[in-house]
């Protein structure tokens, strides 16, 4: 006997454990697809998941992919907190990359300390600047803002690809869809020789503390999560929503314009037309399986980096498609919100009692 | 360029295949969000339409086979969302993105070995009046047996919401699920039915794709249509035959879009390309401007969770 009974209050440490039981399910549930596909499983999910990071370059390559996810995750957060629905951080981190990769090309053999936090800057105001056409539009319009977004992810691939094939392309590159490489002043430094990790990881981390400083100890904090958790009660409460929105939409925009920037200085270092592997849309994955906890986020972008090595190291050893990862992703998701529901109901199983007989 | 009718009635039948995936992708959301559920993975779900459609063609070689197997592959995606949305009472937006994201991830695993395969030609009906009558011929004739069912979905769709006593049930659990389960009827249940159907009209969007308007696999192949699809819903406020005059437009769009390129304006490609995208993007400012009418037509419960006490 099977008995499902409602919780009168959510359990914190199921609230956190539920996530690492998400994991374990999606990787039983990858060994069972690739089963089906005609691989050892142990032996695939080893590929997948060990191999990839059994050495000091993966581990580097770990947190270089790490480091853009992480960001846009805890920027997405304070929209989701707030019950904002931005999925097209995509769109964001490439506009922010195409702002900061336009002044980089201003900045063409140009030296100088200020030139790299100027790109920076400007990268984070032009995803930022982004962000704010869904905000309006949901705010002064009442315009759907998860379509709206989404849609200017698309808008922003084909501004990109028109910049790299057109006006901005590289005058010595042959016709190569992509501008010049950035001048060294332009790069973000590297921390260690041969590795290709880079000082993006401090804006992360840095991004990471500040968050943590607004949501929890500002009345910013306070607002998103009351508006997140009852717009009636953030209403009567006199919050002005529409700032709010706005706000969210901001920071959340800026930290995917940093990412994006991040990249393009970063391991990129020149506009291309791949610039991101989705980071965007994995970034929505990261930010639920972190609980839209900064903490939570750090630990989940990194298992979520590693779906991305994993389906590299595999397309190389078991010649499955890259896009394997997003399989994973998408089992992750699934697993973690199927899981939500041992949050509220508690799951009784009960023998049969000899006077039931 | 000659602008000669038969060239406008080659035009419009070029609009009416093009639109026909968002058509039948649209409708089939439409039927789920009515019934108070919002899935987001409808691009998810035309993908692994799309690729079953194509896959099952090559391995069975039967075009039916291939149709019946992309919707059925349709409703089986669909089912995931189903058991999380209503059995595990998940997030509906949430658990739409993790089936997109899954789908196309999918899609691309089980693609792998039917990359650059032709595809098959599928037949077209009245092909001789397409060519013997002008104008009337390529705008009615010569089209798949797909798109005239999927210009007739709308019709029907309607039909079925406003005068069966099905279309009511849906209507109302969508727009009350307290009262509706109240008055005996399974919330779930019919939820249940509206996800499956809508997961199998966007299978059949995806096959439409794969097996006639460009016969071939491709990864990714569905561009976002899905997602115009669900703009569309909204676009329709939720009507059905504006869901046909919406795709109708889009569809238009696109070729407008094609044969601007062809023509060799002096206007960058990419900017014609995203005209669909920035089209939606305005077009739901001007619908969803007027927030009182937006609300009339939108399902009172769209993408809220329903629980009922045992």
């Amino acid at each position: 006997m099977i008995k499902v009974e409602k919780r009168n209050d959510i359990s914190r440490s199921i609230y956190f454990l539920t996530p690492v039981l998400a994991i374990f399910l999606t990787l039983f549930g990858g060994g069972i697809i690739f089963f089906i596909l005609g691989f050892n499983p142990i032996e695939a999910l080893k590929f997948f998941f060990i191999t990839p990071i059994s050495d000091l370059y993966g581990l580097s390559e770990l947190l270089v992919k790490a480091t853009p996810l992480c960001l846009i995750a805890i920027g997405l957060s304070f929209c989701f907190k707030s019950n904002n629905w931005n999925i097209g951080a995509e769109g964001q981190l490439i506009f922010g990359g195409i702002v900061g990769g336009g002044v980089a090309l201003l900045f063409y053999n140009h030296d100088g300390f200020y030139v790299l936090p100027i790109i920076i800057l400007s990268g984070a105001f032009g995803g930022m600047l982004f962000a704010m056409i869904p905000a309006i539009l949901k705010t002064y319009f009442n315009t759907n803002e998860i379509l709206v977004s989404l849609m200017l992810v698309y808008v922003a691939k084909l501004l990109l690809d028109y910049l790299v094939v057109g006006p901005w392309s590289n005058p010595e590159g042959f016709n190569f869809p992509e501008t010049r490489q950035f001048s060294e002043s332009a790069r973000m430094p590297i921390l260690f020789d041969g590795l290709r990790i880079h000082a993006g990881i401090f804006i992360t981390l840095i991004t990471v503390f500040l968050s943590w400083l607004i949501l929890y100890k500002t009345y910013l904090g306070f607002q998103i999560k009351v508006s997140g958790l009852s717009l009636k009660t953030a209403k009567y409460a006199g919050f002005k929503g529409k700032t709010m929105i706005i706000i969210v939409f901001m920071i959340s925009g800026a930290c995917a314009g940093l990412a994006g920037v991040g990249e393009i200085t970063g391991p990129i270092g020149q506009l291309h037309r791949n610039i991101s592997p989705d980071y965007g849309f994995t970034a929505i994955i990261v930010a639920f399986l972190g609980r839209l906890n900064p903490i939570g986020i750090i630990f989940a972008s990194l298992i979520v980096a590693l779906t991305y090595l994993g389906a590299e190291t595999a397309q190389i050893f078991l010649q499955v498609p890259k896009y394997t990862g997003q399989v994973f992703q998408g089992m992750i998701l699934f697993f973690l919100l199927g899981s939500d529901y041992l949050l509220f109901f508690k799951i009784k199983f009960l023998g049969l009692k000899k006077n039931e007989l | 360029m000659s602008f000669d009718l038969n060239f406008i009635g080659i035009l419009i039948g070029a609009i009416m295949a093009s639109s026909v995936p968002l058509i039948l992708a649209a409708s089939g959301e439409l039927i789920t969000e009515r019934s108070g559920v919002l899935n987001l993975g409808v691009e998810g779900m035309m993908i692994i339409g799309a690729i079953s459609g194509f896959a099952l063609m090559v391995v069975t070689d039967n075009l039916f086979f291939a149709v019946v197997g992309s919707m059925l592959s349709g409703l089986i995606i669909s089912l995931i969302f189903g058991l999380l949305t209503q059995s595990l009472l998940t997030n509906h937006v949430a658990t739409g993105l993790a089936l997109t994201i899954f789908g196309i991830g999918m899609s691309a695993m089980i693609g792998k070995n039917f990359v650059g395969i032709p595809g098959k030609e599928f037949p077209l009906l009245f092909v001789n009046l397409k060519e013997s009558i002008p104008f009337l011929g390529p705008v009615f004739f010569g089209h798949s047996i797909i798109l005239y069912f999927a210009f007739g979905l709308p019709f029907l769709t309607n039909y079925f919401l406003k005068k069966t006593k099905t279309g009511l049930i849906i209507r109302a659990v969508g727009d009350s699920p307290t009262s509706a389960s109240n008055q005996g009827i399974n919330v779930t249940l019919v939820r249940y039915s509206c996800i499956l159907y809508g997961g199998a009209m966007c299978g059949l969007a995806g096959a439409y794709l794969s097996l006639i308007y460009t016969p071939q696999w491709i990864e990714n192949m569905t561009g976002g249509r899905g997602w115009i699809a669900l703009a569309l819903v909204v676009f329709a406020t939720w009507s059905p035959i504006k869901v046909l005059i919406g795709a109708l437009i889009f569809g238009g769009i696109t070729i407008l879009q094609l044969h601007m390129q062809a023509v060799g304006l002096r206007i960058p490609v990419q900017l014609l390309s995203a005209l669909p995208y920035i089209m939606t993007i305005i077009v739901l400012v001007v619908i969803s401007r007027d927030s009182r009418k937006i609300k009339l037509n939108t399902p009172t419960s769209l993408g809220q969770i329903f629980y009922k006490e045992k």
